[in-house]
């Protein structure tokens, strides 16, 4: 993807959208533009279409369509699935707790730390290696009676590691507790299912993966109880109230079966665009550290801290230079602080500073890659100055 | 494509006409934002980083066609300009706040981003000129609308600094650039412009003070010359010199603040006629030609960023600090504010106001009387 020359590296923040994905989703703007809940025939085919779509992302999770939740996106699923659990599991048993990992995206994190401070419950980090990885055997040490739920993040969107989602499940569901999983990032990239995975709660968001933005899902395990957040007409078996927007639901259903089902075709191109930017980089550049796990991690994914680097200052030099990267969230406010994933992973603040994503997409080029691998050390250099 | 150039922008118009007369001159322009510290909570109100004045700087560079990134240097900000104001009052002096920031936030850190972004210049939407002496020195000059002139709060910078920036409406008046603001369909500032202390966020810069400097809010004895006590001062930091208003004593004849001695938490207070100080004294100066004069000179000295220029001559002393003898007294000559001498049009620096002496021997000039 190239725009006024501009090279786009960020796939992680955004992809744009599937021409098919928009194809599929322009007849439900006005052709078959009805209330699904309505119950004239206007309804009925907005409905139908709703229902499919429900199929198809279920189908593509290995879950069943009632346990598919359509929400706005990733961020909600993760908020509706952790308040949402932690709340019930307090009604139903009086659990306090919430176990979360540190490297979670903030729509966990501070879902979590809101939760701890207006709603008095405890809130426990679990820990990380140096690659930001959970360690199952901490879960399993560090739940206790009260936990009311378990969260950790499927691929991590700042470092992109993926940490070991099943056997997680695996020990949460030994010892009962909810576990909800953020697969954002991961949905573009692994092959999801939701019962080898034994997750009870999995949110994506539909703009990770070449659909529209604004809508995602989450998965709820049957028989799992939580307390809906937006309350209303009753919509989405009552969890999720709000008139359904079906063209953004019937695009993500799409995009996520295209996803799912282009996993493998992609995975090798991009695991080589990946591996020649981090043998570029760690090559070409001193004191510069791969962050994150070197082989287990996204496909698409090459992140990398520079010692004493204004990270903020290295995005805008790059993006003048024609090459859109990210520090490795999307914040566009530069925030001089440095992020908790890194320095969970154990870096320094001289080093997370300077933190740089590189994620690459269907548009994505070796040539792209060779160009910004030439600019790159000259302005890692002239940031350092 | 011509030189590059960092604009400061503030989501003003000022700085979005600034921004867009250096498209229109063929630059190739990039916005930056600094985003300034504000206490927690206060963010909405701080007055010239408002996440709102944040969306209106973005929509001008949209409008513009230009990049535009925001830089945090909030905790820069802080440990800086924040920490120089509370310094200030906690030693009895009125700093301002708005010299340090440019000296060391937008011609520090600001231009300092800017040469690695690779620009040539910074450019701001201040009212000031620029001019290259036949030595080949960068001079300041002050604004062609002698009303909105802020060559003032620009006195504190260096050949360096200067000599890599740009101010675009020095030669423009605030009505022209309001009317090029609507030429060029640039959303224009809604707030009208204050001069408080963007940090304070429209609060009285007391109570800011009274959170973070107690002890420069804490009651002590209003004293006159001869040692006479006449009231409790609320604290040495709520008063000025030349201040009448709010010292709460009846007296026949009205009172005006003359000193503060911060040993004894004491103010002291007199008539009129004691008022007001013929001497200052700098320590160190900012030369903007950076080689001070050998000997004493005719120069007007302004005591502040809205007193007018007075007279003075301009005595450069071996340890790098000036003195200053006005012709007549100033009422009101602040320890801690900045004293910029200016030759005709032309700035030659300025430096911060250490000690003032020198009772009053001449009578009051015109205006003073008149005040």
């Amino acid at each position: 993807m190239e725009q006024n020359g501009s090279i786009y590296l960020d796939y992680a923040a955004t992809t744009p959208l599937d021409s098919e994905v928009l194809d599929a989703m322009l007849p439900y703007f006005r052709e078959n533009f009805g209330n699904p809940s309505s119950i004239h025939r206007f309804g009925q085919r907005a409905e139908a279409a709703l229902e499919q779509a429900r199929e198809t992302v279920a189908t593509a999770l290995n879950a069943r369509a009632s346990e598919i939740l359509f929400t706005s996106g990733g961020t909600e699923g993760d908020n509706l699935a952790l308040r949402g659990a932690a709340l019930a599991m307090r009604k139903k048993n009086g659990a306090q707790r919430i176990l979360i990992s540190p490297v979670e995206h903030h729509a966990v994190l501070h879902t979590a730390q809101q939760l701890a401070s207006d709603y008095d419950f405890k809130l426990d980090f679990l820990p990380v290696d140096r690659y930001g990885q959970v360690d199952p055997e901490d879960v399993e040490a560090s739940l206790r009676a009260d936990t009311a739920v378990v969260s950790v993040v499927y691929a991590n969107n700042e470092i992109g590691t993926i940490n070991p989602i099943a056997e997680i499940g695996k020990v949460c569901r030994q010892r009962n507790v909810p576990f909800h999983t953020d697969a954002v990032q991961a949905a573009a990239h692994l092959k999801m299912d939701v019962e080898a995975d034994q997750v009870n709660f999995l949110a994506v968001g539909a703009h990770k993966f070449y659909g529209p933005k604004g809508v995602g899902a989450l998965y709820v395990r049957r028989g799992m109880k939580i307390l809906p957040t937006q309350t209303g007409g009753g919509q989405e078996n009552g969890f999720r109230a709000g008139t359904q927007n079906i063209p953004y639901i019937i695009g993500l259903a799409e995009s996520l079966r295209k996803a799912q089902l282009g996993l493998d075709a992609r995975r090798e191109y991009f695991t080589q665009l990946r591996d020649r930017i981090i043998a570029g980089v760690t090559a070409s550049i001193p004191r510069a550290n791969l962050t994150g796990h070197p082989t287990q991690r996204l496909p698409n994914h090459a992140s990398f801290v520079f010692e004493g680097v204004d990270g903020n200052a290295l995005l805008m030099m790059l993006d003048l230079e024609g090459f859109a990267c990210s520090s490795g969230s999307a914040c566009r406010v530069g925030t001089p602080k440095p992020s908790e994933v890194l320095l969970a992973a154990g870096y320094s603040k001289n080093w997370a500073l300077g933190s740089l994503r590189i994620t690459v997409g269907h548009d994505s080029t070796p040539e792209h890659v060779e160009r910004f691998l030439d600019v790159l050390p000259r302005l890692v250099e002239k940031a350092r100055s | 494509m011509g030189a590059t150039v960092v604009v400061g922008m503030s989501g003003g118009v000022d700085s979005s006409v600034a921004a867009a007369l250096l498209v229109e001159q063929g630059y190739r322009v990039i916005g930056i934002m600094l985003r300034l510290w504000s206490e927690e909570g206060r963010e909405q109100e701080n007055r010239c980083c408002t996440p709102d004045d944040m969306a209106q700087a973005r929509r001008v560079a949209a409008i513009l066609g230009i990049p535009f990134y925001a830089v945090d240097v909030r905790e820069l900000f802080r440990d800086t300009v924040v920490q120089n104001f509370l310094d200030g009052y906690r030693a009895g002096i009125t700093p301002n706040p708005c010299l340090v920031c440019n000296r060391q936030i937008r011609w520090g850190h600001m231009l300092e981003q800017a040469l690695k972004l690779g620009a040539d210049y910074l450019a701001t939407g201040h009212y000031a000129c620029l001019d290259l002496a036949k030595n080949g020195k960068v001079q300041l000059l002050r604004a062609v609308d002698g009303k909105k002139d802020q060559s003032y709060v620009l006195s504190m910078l260096n050949q360096k600094q200067l000599s890599r920036t740009l101010f675009p409406l020095g030669g423009l008046t605030k009505q022209v650039v309001r009317e090029m603001a609507l030429n060029y369909r640039l959303p224009t500032a809604r707030r009208s412009e204050s001069q408080d202390l963007c940090f304070l966020g429209g609060e009285d810069y007391r109570t800011f003070l009274t959170r973070y400097v107690p002890e420069a809010a804490s009651p002590g004895p209003i004293y006159d010359r001869d040692g006479a006590r006449l009231g409790e001062h609320e604290g040495l930091a709520f008063y000025t010199i030349g201040q009448r208003k709010g010292l709460k004593i009846s007296n026949p004849e009205p009172l005006f603040v003359l000193d503060k001695k911060m040993s004894e938490n004491a103010l002291i207070v007199g008539p009129a006629e004691q008022l007001g100080q013929q001497c200052l004294e700098t320590e160190g100066f900012n030369w903007i030609a950076e080689e001070s004069p050998a000997e004493p000179f005719a120069a007007e000295v302004k005591i502040r960023y809205r007193a007018a220029l007075a007279p003075a001559e301009i005595q450069p002393l071996e340890n790098g600090n000036v003195r200053m003898v006005f012709e007549r007294w100033q009422r009101d000559i602040t320890p801690g504010q900045v004293a910029a001498v200016y030759l005709g049009r032309v700035v030659l620096g300025g430096g911060r106001i250490a000690r003032v002496d020198g009772r009053r021997t001449t009578a009051a000039p015109a205006d003073e009387r008149a005040a």
